[in-house]
């Protein structure tokens, strides 16, 4: 998987380039200046609350919308002013927007067509063979459940084999269940065919399961960029921690530098947090930590979490979950905090009103700047 | 049937509503039913009886019903040249309502923005006026003296005793005006309903704008095109006030004769046997005309 310096691969696929790309509508801006590279071959997901400017980014790709300013190149090749029509990038649309007309044959060859490609037959019929659809290739559209439906705009999409493949939230019409095996179908399907996804949703668990890469976006900037774990684990705005997951954000005021470690005194309690998990230098900060990450024991009792260890938790409220059991512990400065206790098994479950301690291990917190909004990504998640 | 009874809310007045539901149907089936078998069934027996009238009979004397089927005959002899320049000039007027028609509806539907409801309404505005009194102005429009003409004669496009009154032209000009909304209005419902991310898919599937109308534009908006079609070629055959008003003897259509026979000449079974040949001649053209287009296949 060695890639050119000309950001071209063997076969075929290119990486994204966006540079300082800027999209104003009349009255708001709803891409700000956006810089993104996205490397051949990989799954890249935008990951976003609706309104953040995801799909104005993917139709600028597409060549659907016109950038106000900025670049977009696909290797060395700029196709920022270029005619949708003559881009190699193909889109999975929102709604599919399968032609109702043709037959689902006549849907996937529809790009192959156009471009006056050779062994059009052989190549549909490989690619329903993919999708599993070769017994439908005669249905219309409409014919179709909407799973079906999917893996054919899927289909229509592929075979063009473009250097950079668009999904608009390809899921979002599917139930639950029917959404979970399409992800893995088309994480298989990304990795059998190697070319570079780049894939717009509002759901995180979405974007986590299937991408190698994901950008939060939120209000037309990237908020943070990395692996899934790089993001879930060491969030690096409010914004992220609550969007990817849920997070407990603390108040402290920072103590300063002590090696490897900033110490940060929380309501009294002073904890550590390694430095590399530490994004903000002086003053107040957000402390947070994940709830599967809280430890919890009835009061006095010992907690296996050497580390920072917090007394005086009263339980206000119990979940069963099944694999786990979610607390909500009101702690003595009157912040509910959450924990998520896994089902083993080894202790009875707490009831609400019990005392209790709670703990984590130093090197899972993290340290937001305290500038920010502690609901932001709350909301929209 | 099925999906009428399965959406029938549930409730203890269940069981009796599919019989109430099946009758409702019949109810309100009825008074256009009423009124088709008085104005169109009874109407419709009598022409067919009147064109089998014997010919020989008059108003004053009275016909006799012979089944005399001769009529047809002679009335397809006589009248061949007409039925033929009929069905040309509705075919053309249909023809230049169609081209007019869809970049107009286009318009309306895909580029007109917030003026789409104002630009339909003037769409219809022309129906304010009565059909005769338009056909009348453009007898101003395209008279020998007429800015029209003159301008063209200035241009040297018509010679200086060239006319357009009484030519084809003006028969096919009056009537490609007057049925222009009824195609307009079909073909605007039907472009109208045209996903717009249907040719945004085509467009990232590499069509160009134009091959994008060819293989999905046009393809979804053929119900329109059809109704449009018949709905401006049936009556652009039968019609006689544009031939009448704008041309000459030489450009009488099927509708002029008919009206002829049956108002100045008075003979009836001439005029019923012409009427239900170009009934005949339509209804034929219409069926072969939707096979042809396949709509059926269409969403």
């Amino acid at each position: 998987m060695s890639q050119a310096a000309n950001g071209q691969r063997a076969d075929g696929s290119r990486s994204l380039r966006l540079s300082k790309l800027t999209k104003e509508f009349a009255a708001f801006t709803a891409v700000k200046s956006l810089d993104l590279e996205v490397p051949a071959g990989s799954f890249f997901a935008l990951l976003g609350p609706s309104g953040c400017g995801k799909t104005t980014t993917l139709r600028m790709v597409a060549g659907l919308e016109t950038p106000t300013s900025g670049s977009i190149h696909l290797g060395d090749l700029d196709v920022t002013y270029e005619k949708p029509y003559r881009r190699p990038v193909n889109t999975v649309f929102q709604n599919y927007a399968l032609f109702p007309h043709l037959d689902i044959y006549e849907n996937v060859a529809f790009g192959l067509r156009r471009r006056g490609g050779k062994e059009v037959d052989r190549q549909v019929r490989e690619m329903l063979d993919l999708v599993e659809l070769t017994t439908q290739a005669r249905k219309k559209p409409p014919q179709l459940s909407g799973g079906q439906q999917q893996r054919v705009a899927l289909a229509r999409a592929l075979i063009n084999r473009p250097d950079v493949l668009l999904l608009d939230e390809p899921l979002g019409a599917l139930d639950l269940k029917l959404r979970r095996s399409m992800q893995l179908e088309i994480k298989r399907i990304q990795t059998e065919v190697g070319l570079t996804f780049v894939h717009v949703t509002h759901d995180q668990e979405e974007a986590m399961t299937m991408a190698d890469t994901i950008a939060v976006m939120n209000a037309g900037v990237i908020e943070q960029m990395g692996s899934p774990d790089e993001l879930y684990e060491n969030p690096r705005t409010t914004f992220v921690a609550n969007f990817l997951g849920q997070s407990n954000l603390i108040a402290g005021t920072i103590v300063g530098r002590d090696g490897d470690v900033v110490k940060v005194d929380m309501e009294g309690t002073v904890v550590s947090i390694p430095a590399e998990r530490a994004h903000a230098d002086a003053g107040k900060g957000w402390v947070g930590i994940r709830p599967e990450k809280v430890l919890i024991a009835p009061a006095g009792e010992p907690i296996n979490a050497p580390g920072n260890h917090m007394t005086g938790g009263v339980v206000t409220d119990v979940s069963f979950v099944g694999v786990s059991t979610q607390y909500l512990v009101r702690m003595p400065w009157g912040q509910e905090l959450m924990v998520f206790e896994q089902n083993t098994g080894h202790r009875a479950m707490l009831a609400p009103g019990t005392h209790v301690d709670v703990s984590w291990r130093p090197e899972f917190a993290f340290l937001l700047d305290a500038s920010q909004d502690v609901n932001a990504g709350i909301e929209e998640a | 049937m099925a999906a009428v009874e399965t959406s029938a809310p549930p409730g203890p007045t269940t069981p009796a509503q599919p019989g109430r539901r099946k009758l409702t149907g019949y109810w309100l089936l009825l008074p256009g039913a009423l009124w088709l078998g008085v104005f169109f069934v009874i109407p419709f027996y009598s022409l067919l009886a009147t064109s089998l009238y014997d010919p020989k009979g008059s108003v004053l004397g009275g016909y006799d019903v012979t089944f005399h089927l001769a009529n047809f005959v002679d009335a397809i002899r006589d009248n061949a040249d007409v039925l033929v320049r009929s069905l040309w000039y509705a075919g053309l007027a249909t023809l230049f309502c169609l081209l007019l028609g869809y970049v107009l509806a286009y318009a309306i539907a895909f580029k007109a923005g917030r003026w789409r409801n104002l630009l339909l309404v003037l769409v219809i505005a022309p129906f304010f006026t009565s059909f005769l009194v338009r056909t009348l102005s453009w007898k101003l429009i395209l008279a020998d003296d007429g800015f029209v003409v003159n301008t063209l004669q200035t241009l040297h496009l018509m010679g200086d005793n060239d006319r357009l009154l009484a030519t084809p032209v003006a028969v096919i000009a009056g009537l490609t005006y007057n049925f222009l909304p009824f195609m307009v209005l079909p073909l605007y419902a039907s472009l109208e309903k045209i996903d717009h991310r249907l040719i945004e898919a085509a467009g990232d599937l590499y069509a160009s704008p134009v091959r994008a109308w060819f293989k999905v534009t046009w393809p979804l908006s053929l119900p329109g095109v059809v109704a449009g079609t018949l709905l401006t070629f049936i009556p652009a055959a039968g019609d006689y006030i544009n031939a009448s008003l704008l041309g000459s003897p030489n450009q009488r259509m099927v509708g002029n004769v008919i009206q002829n026979l049956f108002s100045a000449t008075g003979d009836y079974a001439a005029a019923g046997a012409l009427s239900v040949i170009l009934l005949t001649i339509i209804i034929g053209l219409v069926l072969i005309y939707v096979r042809t287009a396949g709509t059926e296949d269409l969403v």
